[in-house]
């Protein structure tokens, strides 16, 4: 039994710490780990992911496209750019927050917004939709997006790992004084 | 023992340390990095860690310390070798006494560096061992493997990897600290007919290398991590052979049920020949699964005709692999799909692509890197360009975050080569059109790395050039790294900084003026003064890197005064600056208030933000 799981989203988001704390929460479980992630120039900005897979027998950290049981995309147009990667029962768990880049001012394709929207919502048949800007609202914080979207994807099922697992990754992994507010977020919904 | 979740290179600087290394140097470089920020983290207090300034810096130390008996290890990417390589080629000659590894990380894609170049093709043209692990668990093992052959050999070996296993995670486990192997160097032993290189020591030394790696290669056909997948039931007649990464990438692709014979390389040189003919008798194709080089394709050619075997060899060199950027699982499965089918003589069961009936994407945004929001690059770019307007120009760039300076708006970098290049780049352009304003950027780090002798190059050669040193006071591409004008070192100790504007007054720059970008006006002044001065000349733009340093007041756009113009944006291409409504609105997670905008605004509609002050110098000095 394996799980895929991918991360994106834009560089300085925190990806890699979520993909970090599924890895915590995983080996907990007794379940082998391997990642890979996007380092260097490409974090300036740029489209980032993480390959997670969980389980035995896996003998690549990258997995082939449309195998991924999960996609936790922190920005809409990342979910769209990674979607060939999900397998045709896969879930996304997508923040409706866009991050528009300068190209798209200065010359460059233009974000159409409610075209990525619609895709994925007409493509993905599991699609939970997470309303970042609320969280932040309600949460008083932006800063645990991430652990917003665990949550989520934590409860969609396809995580392969519950709240509790991924409460437990936190404490591990994170300092105590955002301990509070993350337990607020990953119950978020 | 115990588990870790590590990354390869911690994993690989764990093993160095297992195996008692005692002194580890390097330079940065994606992706070799934090395989020295790991041993500084993890070391016991006897190692000794330092960033050099160079790889041929760290190649030196590394070689000092193995000919007094330590075990050493110096690490970098692929292109850091070439600077390194100076060194290298005649410490082949010379060898070591304590173990030394060359750790060097390979970038197929390439996704973080200028080139493609495969460290195995380097440790056939060195003629030094090389070992190319698949997986961050046998990385940890492999390279105290590779101290033990080193020692015992006495020549430096390569250890690389490439981006997937030194960025790659794996929870894997790993010896405890106290039961790490104890190194005791012996000390420098002097011995003239051994250390000192000279042509009859070269020619005689040149012969023994050869017979060694004519042994090792046998000895090597025994090494556990070469081998020969053991095969399940039927003979089969054809194989793949294949190595680092992409060994994982064939297991995702074949089962038991493929009948297919793998060979797994992990020393690709010296080439385990005695096992590379057990892997081909037998067999009528075989194809080699391979990023970068096609190496183990040419040494099985190589081998098929020195013993007269009757394999067809396919890969790169045949068109069934990609000759260059980086192989993925499915582009790995299609071209064994590929190849099976065709040895079958069937092409009508490939797979075919099947016809796309879902609904096409919609069109997503580009997202190349940027310069940081707030990034002083930025405002060093900009002042250059409003002081240069309407002159003819050269801008040539170099290797850091400021290479990011060629993208829309900015576009201010004309050239990029390799690191300091720059300088001497823009000097050579100046030859032959005098009449250019030519200039050079050049990082603080870059600077120390290889931009002084490019300077006294092209100060003694009377070079008309504006040298431009952005100095942020950090190494910030690769994750901030402290260099010589830091005042730190990686051991831990506050030490006296370098002075850049003193070395170019030592060189006898009489032109070095240091000045904040940020603040614009000055800025752009200060450019246009300096570039008219005869000779060579240089700015220093200092403002420190806004990722370390903390924002104290950010911009706020006041709406009743925007007219929604969208200079701001147009002219810096901040990211922090986001079109809304017909307007423009700052995001308050990205603005440093660095204020730049707030200086470009023709409608003073933005306002708040309070920028980050260095030390600078009282006058903008002449000497």
């Amino acid at each position: 039994m394996s799980t895929n799981i991918i991360l994106c989203g834009v560089g300085g988001q925190g990806t890699i710490l979520a993909s970090k704390l599924i890895a915590n929460a995983a080996m907990e479980r007794g379940i082998p780990v391997k990642t890979a992630e996007t380092i260097g120039m490409a974090q300036r900005g740029g489209s980032v992911f993480s390959h997670v897979r969980l389980g035995d027998g896996i003998a690549s950290p990258l997995m082939a496209r449309g195998t991924a049981d999960l996609i936790i995309a922190f920005e809409p147009a990342e979910a769209v750019r990674q979607l060939p990667y999900l397998n045709p029962d896969g879930c996304v768990v997508v923040s409706n927050r866009p991050v528009v880049p300068v190209s798209a001012v200065t010359g460059g394709p233009a974000y159409d917004y409610d075209g990525i929207m619609t895709y994925l919502r007409k493509q993905v048949r599991h699609l939970v939709e997470v309303d970042a800007d609320e969280a932040a609202a309600d949460l008083g914080s932006a800063k645990c997006l991430n652990v917003v979207l665990l949550g989520a994807a934590a409860r969609s099922g396809a995580l392969g790992l519950t709240t509790e697992d991924v409460s437990g990754a936190v404490t591990r992994l994170v300092p105590a004084r955002f301990q509070e507010l993350n337990a607020r977020a990953i119950m978020y919904a | 023992m115990h588990t870790e979740f590590l990354m390869g290179n911690e994993a690989i600087a764990l093993g160095a340390l297992a195996a008692g290394v005692n002194v580890v140097a390097g330079y940065p470089g994606t992706p070799s990095t934090e395989v020295l920020e790991t041993v500084a983290k993890r070391k016991t207090d006897d190692v000794y860690v330092e960033w050099s300034i160079n790889e041929k810096a760290a190649m030196e130390v590394a070689a000092g310390a193995a000919y007094a008996g330590a075990r050493a290890m110096v690490t970098m990417k692929q292109v850091g070798l070439n600077v390194a390589s100076d060194p290298l080629m005649s410490l082949e000659y010379i060898g070591v006494k304590g173990g030394m590894v060359v750790m060097v990380a390979d970038d197929p894609g390439p996704i973080s560096s200028q080139t493609e170049q495969d460290t195995r093709t380097f440790a056939q043209f060195s003629k030094l061992p090389i070992f190319d692990p698949s997986s961050v668990a046998e990385a940890y093992q492999m390279v105290q493997e590779a101290f033990e052959l080193s020692e015992r050999l006495g020549t430096p070996v390569f250890f690389r990897a490439t981006t997937r296993v030194d960025h790659g995670y794996e929870s894997i486990e790993v010896v405890d600290e106290q039961d790490w192997q104890r190194h005791r160097p012996e000390g420098f032993v002097k011995d003239s007919s051994r250390w000192v290189i000279f042509p009859r020591l070269s020619v005689v030394n040149h012969a023994k290398i050869e017979a060694r790696n004519a042994r090792l290669s046998d000895e090597l056909s025994d090494y556990h991590r070469n081998f020969i997948v053991p095969e399940v039931g039927v003979q089969p007649r054809i194989g793949i052979a294949t190595h680092g990464i992409n060994y994982a990438y064939v297991r995702e692709n074949i089962d038991e049920q493929s009948h297919v014979r793998i060979l797994r390389v992990a020393t690709p040189f010296p080439f385990p020949e005695r096992l590379a003919k057990e892997f081909l008798e037998g067999l009528d194709e075989v194809l080699c699964v391979e990023e970068l080089d096609p190496v183990i394709e040419r040494q099985l050619v190589y081998v098929c005709g020195k013993y007269g075997l009757d394999v067809r060899i396919r890969g790169k060199l045949t068109g069934d692999v990609a000759p260059s950027g980086e192989n993925t699982v499915e582009s790995v499965g299609e071209a064994i799909a590929a190849f099976i089918a065709q040895v079958k003589g069937s092409t009508d069961d490939q797979a075919q692509i099947e016809s796309e009936t879902e609904a096409v994407p919609p069109t997503l945004p580009v997202r190349p890197p940027v310069l940081c929001a707030g990034c002083p690059h930025r405002a060093s770019f900009y002042a250059v360009k409003c002081a240069m307007k309407g002159r003819k120009t050269i801008y040539c760039g170099d290797i850091g975050c400021y290479t990011l300076g060629n993208a829309a708006p900015l576009d201010m970098v004309d050239t990029c080569l390799c690191m300091g290049a720059g300088i001497n780049i823009a000097q050579g352009v100046f030859h032959v059109e005098p009449d250019t304003a030519c200039f050079a950027f050049v990082g603080d780090s870059t600077f120390f790395a290889s931009g002084i002798t490019g300077t006294v190059n092209a100060f003694y050669n009377q070079a008309n050039m504006t040298l431009v040193v952005l100095d942020n006071s950090t190494t910030a591409m690769t994750g901030h790294q402290p260099h010589p004008g830091t005042g730190r070192t990686m051991m831990g100790e506050v030490v006296e900084k370098v002075s850049i504007e003193a070395i170019l007054r030592a060189i006898g720059l009489s032109v070095v003026e240091t000045v904040d970008p940020l603040d614009h006006k000055l800025a752009v002044e200060t450019v246009r003064r300096v570039a008219d001065e005869p000779g060579v000349k240089a700015i220093i733009f200092k403002s420190p890197c806004v990722v370390l340093a903390k924002p104290q007041a950010k911009s706020q756009v006041d709406p009743t005064k925007c007219v929604g113009c969208q200079r701001c944006v147009r002219q810096l291409g901040c990211p922090g600056l986001v079109p809304r409504d017909g307007k423009v609105v700052i995001d308050d997670s990205l603005c440093t208030g660095c204020t730049l905008c707030e200086q470009v605004c023709p409608f003073d509609a933005i306002s708040g933000g309070q920028r980050i002050e260095m030390d600078l110098p009282k006058a903008g000095g002449r000497a």
